[in-house]
């Protein structure tokens, strides 16, 4: 019997816990500090301050204004406000009704543009991509060389972990003015991220994949971008998206960002290290194992495979039995079967896409935890294939 | 990362001499989380909690997450007598009424296209219908009538045969009037359309009872009844068919995608458990306070109710006086924590438009405060605003008269 000391958690891609130092500093404006930022009193201007120096200070971490920022419900709510605000923000021609996007968008970019599509007579258009799961960029240059109202590419993908070139996709978006939409959902803390730079138009964050906790996210949206909102009603967030403003998670995503993206200049490199010891000892170990997404441009806590003549379920059910608690594919598709769309993008078959398994490490990753890690995995995949596979 | 359970600093503040510390009188535009609250929070914020994705539901913690999500849905639902496959998760009160609003015109706008509501609604309904306008979408504005609520008959005569939704709030925020639900819910039914009800200042404090009531939208927010802020949620009868506002993986029945914020719904459940356990005590209290604020306030120079008393909740108190400077009162309250209109509206030093539309001179709007008390306001702080109003209109009043003299 595995105690709770003893699971090893490894799916910080679906979540990954509050840090303790966010928490810290989100604790007392949830308690005694409690105003509303709106409220014209003291306490309210108090609230508003401390609400505007968190903006500044994730400001600093993504290379942008504080005025470029505007604070959602999450990942989810800040796709779904770059995707309709930024395509509904002005008036199209039927022409420019398109929406360019990779083929393994995560289902709230997926769900926003079937909505433009259902009801705004937009139309969907999915780029080209290589087996690794790279984009192919004459693709989408071809793509955006006619009209189009928006561009959308998820930055690191939560299952299969590729790392899109996201400047050269940036410059190519620039060259031919569509505005670009980045999902940096996975990616924020863990890669460095320049805004500015990058040239792109928003950008979106989530706070739970960062250790901010859940139910607080960030849309960037550069200055002079025009945005219907999502939420009517109030001044908040410039008229941009309405309703009080969660003061206790805004300082929390600011907190963890700031540390998130000093630990990932320091021990990034580290944790890549051992995450590449991890996908080496897994391919030596299950024989038949393959590595999804680009062996090297990925997130460097990210490991993903399909074990043919298993079952991805099976598996996941072996490692947690051994106490790894991993997933077998993106968390955020409520409960369903179907074989995930970005391995069938790949020109992975229906069947083996049944039989992937992801894992994602936290910055705290060591060479016993892998150690660990790679045993139960080789022991759980021939387990599962020793009871007959799928 | 440690494990462990995390040392937390204290939720009050404790370090403040009483003397110095701001009067609280601003419940209306956000309340203190109570301490039973933060706790059941704090517990699912740690590692030593529940803290995986309530969507994974192959391993475990996220099972437990689950059911703490579970458990508060029960919890809310109970409140209202409803059914908790109704309720909703969304960010707050605003999000509901976008939801409801929204959602329902669109997914609805084969059967009509016309909307009725209510000149002094939240801006989150305002705001709502005058996008809904820019969609195609018509809208009718009713006005409220001198007691600050709209008249059942005002409702007839505005129904027509293409009006689908009705939204109407439950309590004002600024002034804490308290419309006739039965009587409203009921015409819109009588012409074949949904009704729905901005509760955000009703919930926990008046009693609601969705089984018997005929309402079939009803937005909800946790930080109005010492909840946290940014968690809320939108009743959805069944059958009540709406189109989401955010899309995505296709949580919350379809209704509202986005991964769940554990901690945040475990704290509105708390709330609105505690909401059901107390609102007896709180209300009588509350009243108790307010008959003493009435008697000090009533009595001064130029004081004037903004509502007439007899229909509104105890908590909210708006009141104007004449012949002073908004602005230069304001100023001279600084020990007191309250509003002068609605928070939500706060920024700029327009008259309140709920004011205006009620026919209250802009001079008077200026100078109205919104007083609103709630579970931990005191006698002695009842004492001390009444005090330090008066002290304030007195020297603002001689004041004014050494300048004109
Ligand atoms: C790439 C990506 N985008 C968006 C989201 C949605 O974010 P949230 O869970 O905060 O709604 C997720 C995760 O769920 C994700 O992995
Ligand atoms: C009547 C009413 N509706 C809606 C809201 C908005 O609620 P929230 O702050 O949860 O978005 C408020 C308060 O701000 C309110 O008083």
């Amino acid at each position: 019997m595995i105690t709770e000391d003893e699971l090893l958690y490894l799916d910080h891609a679906a979540t990954t816990p509050l840090r303790r130092e966010a928490l810290e500093a989100m604790w007392p404006w949830l308690t005694a500090r409690f105003a509303n930022p709106s409220s014209p009193h003291g306490l309210g201007r108090e609230a508003r301050a401390a609400l505007e120096a968190a903006r500044e200070e994730l400001a600093r971490g993504l290379g942008c204004r504080a005025g470029e920022l505007i604070f959602t419900s999450g990942g989810t709510e800040a796709d779904n406000l770059a995707i309709k605000g930024i395509a509904l923000g002005v008036e199209r021609p039927p022409a420019a009704r398109r929406l360019i996007i990779s083929p393994f968008e995560h289902p709230a970019v997926e769900g926003a543009c079937d909505y433009l599509c259902r009801h705004h007579g937009y139309r969907l258009e999915r780029l080209a991509v290589d087996r690794n799961g790279l984009i192919d960029l004459d693709d989408l240059a071809r793509r955006l060389a006619l009209p189009a109202a928006l561009c959308s590419v998820i930055l690191g993908h939560n299952e299969i972990g590729t790392l899109q070139p996201i400047e050269r996709i940036s410059a190519i978006a620039r060259a031919h003015g569509v505005a670009l939409h980045v999902d940096a959902v996975q990616a924020a803390g863990w890669e460095a991220i320049d805004v500015e730079r990058l040239g792109i138009a928003a950008l979106s964050l989530s706070g739970h994949k960062l250790g901010a906790g859940r139910g607080i996210g960030a849309l960037f949206l550069r200055r002079g971008v025009p945005l219907e909102p999502l939420l009517h009603g109030g001044h908040q967030e410039r008229g941009r998206r309405g309703g009080t403003e969660q003061l206790p998670g805004v300082i929390a995503l600011a907190r963890a960002f700031t540390l998130a993206r000093a630990e990932a200049e320091r021990h990034g490199e580290r944790v890549a290290a051992l995450r590449d010891a991890f996908i080496r000892g897994v391919l030596e170990g299950c024989p038949g194992a393959r590595l999804t997404g680009d062996a090297e441009r990925r997130l460097p806590h990210h490991a993903s495979f399909l074990f043919p003549g298993t079952h991805g379920e099976a598996v996941l059910l072996a490692l947690e039995a051994r106490g790894v608690i991993c997933s077998s594919g993106s968390a955020c598709k409520a409960g369903e079967d179907e074989p995930s769309p970005a391995l069938l993008a790949l020109g992975v078959s229906r069947q083996e896409a049944q039989t992937a398994v992801r894992f994602c490490f936290d910055i705290d990753i060591d060479q016993p935890q892998v150690d660990r890690a790679v045993r139960a995995v080789v022991e759980a995949v021939a387990q599962v294939r020793g009871l007959g596979g799928r | 990362m440690p494990t462990g359970i995390v040392a937390l600093p204290p939720t009050r503040n404790t370090s403040t001499p009483m003397s110095s510390a701001p009067i609280y009188l601003d419940y209306a535009a956000t309340t203190p989380v109570d301490p039973r609250v933060a706790q059941a929070m704090a517990r699912h914020l740690g590692l030593d909690g529940t803290f995986a994705n309530p969507a994974s539901r192959s391993h475990m913690l996220g099972w437990l997450a689950e059911q703490a999500v579970e458990g508060a849905r029960r919890q809310v639902a109970d409140l209202l007598n409803a059914d908790p496959r109704e309720i909703v998760w969304t960010s707050g009160a605003t999000e509901a009424d976008n939801l409801a609003l929204i959602g329902y015109m669109r997914a609805n706008r084969a059967r009509g296209r016309h909307l009725i509501t209510s000149t002094i609604e939240h801006k989150a309904v305002i705001d709502t219908a005058h996008a809904l306008e820019n969609e195609g979408f018509e809208v009718s504005w009713l006005k409220p009538s001198a007691d600050g609520r709209i008249r059942p008959e005002a409702l007839e005569a505005a129904m027509r045969p293409d009006t689908i939704l009705v939204s109407l709030m439950a309590v004002n925020n600024e002034l804490g009037t308290v419309n006739d639900l039965e009587a409203l819910g009921n015409i819109a039914h009588r012409h074949g359309a949904v009704f729905h009800v901005d509760a955000a200042q009703a919930a926990g404090k008046l009693a609601l009872d969705l089984e018997r009531l005929p309402i079939d939208l009803l937005s909800l927010s946790a930080h109005k009844i010492y909840g946290p802020k940014g968690i809320g949620a939108l009743y959805v009868r069944r059958d009540t068919r709406i189109e989401p506002l955010i899309h995505g993986g296709g949580h919350e029945r379809g209704m509202r995608s986005g991964t769940l914020a554990t901690h945040q719904i475990v704290g509105m459940g708390e709330a609105f458990a505690l909401a059901e356990l107390e609102r007896g005590d709180d209300m009588q209290r509350i009243a108790e306070l307010r008959t003493r604020l009435l008697e000090g306030l009533g009595e001064l120079e130029g004081a004037r109710l903004s509502v007439p008393e007899g229909h509104g909740m105890a908590n909210i108190l708006s009141i104007g006086f004449d012949g002073v400077d908004g602005q230069a009162l304001v100023m001279a309250l600084r020990r007191l924590a309250l509003s002068t209109g609605s928070a939500c509206n706060s920024a700029s030093v327009a008259p309140s438009y709920v004011l205006t539309e009620l026919g209250v001179p802009t001079e008077r709007a200026l100078a109205t405060l919104r007083i609103s008390l709630g579970r931990f306001s005191t006698a002695t702080e009842i004492d001390t605003a009444i005090e330090d109003i008066r002290e304030a209109l007195d020297k603002l009043r001689t004041d004014s008269r050494a300048q004109s003299a």
